[in-house]
């Protein structure tokens, strides 16, 4: 049965970016389940619809990204470490524009959307002020824990390309419900 | 666009063209994403009054699309290899789904666990049995969603001359993303009520 066999193989090779993935996913969903943050939604409605449009649209910011990174190492117009390099720094200056801009714009829509449905919603200065703080924190922390990351990867002769994608999930998920917890506990001391 | 020198171009290294690739897109998945926030915020209080359940929601986010894109990332190296046959007789396209499908029955499995031993600790304990069965149901559906989705992405991808690379992981990824929750949710209601 040499399809099984190719099975076992294929099964064998992912699993473990997998389980890499399950545990950053199990530790940010214990977060989220924490009393902390159910008192927060209750708090603050509009949380709960803006969540996964916070969360998914990391990978998409930082996996850009590093993916740009990487063809740059791999073209040799980046140099693998921190350097005042024109195009890296670009690409991390674009990269923060458009992951805290994100972050506001889906702040604004979360607040929008409750108002068109005529339901209750927190003041568009919380949500916002949420998405801020949170927004700036996992920018800073996922596009120097990235780079840092891609650049040691490159280092020890490994192609980023194959890690960049469970690398952002993961650091996307732990540190985004990580610093959502911070905002909330801050906006909630502030209002 | 770009004709200056070539060591000297930026070309689409600048601030301006990144973020103006970038964003328009970002603000089309948030959209998209809004739909299953609102499926979040339609049932909080099943969420709220279960925590345990909010344990599974960012696996339920990532995992569909972490399948697809192993997927997805196969079918278009076979294709690119010219070894891709879209029959449903083809041996090696069954292995694939396979293999995707012991993946996803494996790590349904272990959140299922994982989250209960972290609702005794941190919230309202919900039972093992309706747990496990949450987990694996809406994760085994996703996991089909993701086989069908990489599939046929590759497949129109093929059929329009372009590069599969550069499509079916982003759709596959994002659409998985958008359906995890709302997947989850209605397997949670089921089981539950």
């Amino acid at each position: 049965m040499a399809a099984r066999q190719d099975a076992w193989r294929i099964y064998r090779e992912s699993l473990p970016i997998l389980v890499v993935s399950l545990a950053g996913g199990i530790f940010a969903g214990s977060v989220l389940g924490s009393a902390g943050m159910t008192e927060g939604f209750e708090r603050f409605p509009g949380l709960l619809l803006l969540l996964p449009a916070f969360l998914a649209t990391r990978g998409n910011v930082y996996g850009a990204m590093g993916a740009r990174i990487s063809s740059g190492l791999h073209q040799g117009m980046i140099d693998p470490e921190f350097s005042w390099n024109r195009r890296l720094v670009n690409a991390v200056a674009a990269s923060f524009i458009n992951g805290i801009g994100i972050s506001i714009v889906i702040a604004v829509l979360s607040w929008g959307i409750l108002h068109v449905l005529g339901r209750e919603s927190a003041r568009l200065v919380e949500l916002v002020g949420i998405m801020l703080i949170s927004g700036i924190l996992t920018s800073v922390t996922l596009i120097f824990g990235l780079l840092g990351l891609v650049f040691a990867s490159y280092q020890y002769g490994l192609d980023p390309d194959n890690l960049i994608g469970p690398i952002v999930t993961t650091l996307g998920d732990i540190f985004g419900v990580v610093f959502l917890f911070v905002a909330i506990t801050v906006v909630g001391g502030i209002f | 666009m770009s004709s200056a020198g070539p060591d000297e171009s930026l070309d689409t290294w600048t601030i301006r063209s990144i973020v103006a690739t970038m964003f328009p897109i970002l603000l089309v998945l948030s959209l998209l994403e809004m739909g299953s926030g609102y499926v979040l915020e339609e049932l909080k209080e099943t969420y709220l009054s279960n925590p345990t359940l909010l344990v599974l929601v960012p696996v339920m986010i990532g995992m569909g699309g972490n399948l697809g894109a192993i997927l997805s990332s196969r079918l278009s190296t076979r294709l690119h290899l010219g070894l891709l046959e879209f029959d449903p007789r083809d041996e090696v396209l069954w292995t694939n789904v396979l293999a995707i499908m012991g993946l996803a029955a494996t790590i349904f499995s272990a959140l299922g666990v994982a989250a209960w031993t972290v609702g005794q600790v941190i919230a309202e304990p919900m039972a093992l049995a309706d747990l496990m069965l949450i987990s694996i149901v809406s994760g085994l559906l996703l996991a089909v969603i993701a086989i069908v989705l990489s599939i046929a992405a590759t497949y129109i991808s093929y059929t329009q001359g372009l590069d599969p690379d550069d499509t079916t992981i982003p759709v596959v990824t994002n659409v998985c993303d958008i359906l995890g929750v709302i997947v989850l949710s209605g397997v949670a209601i089921v089981v539950l009520n």
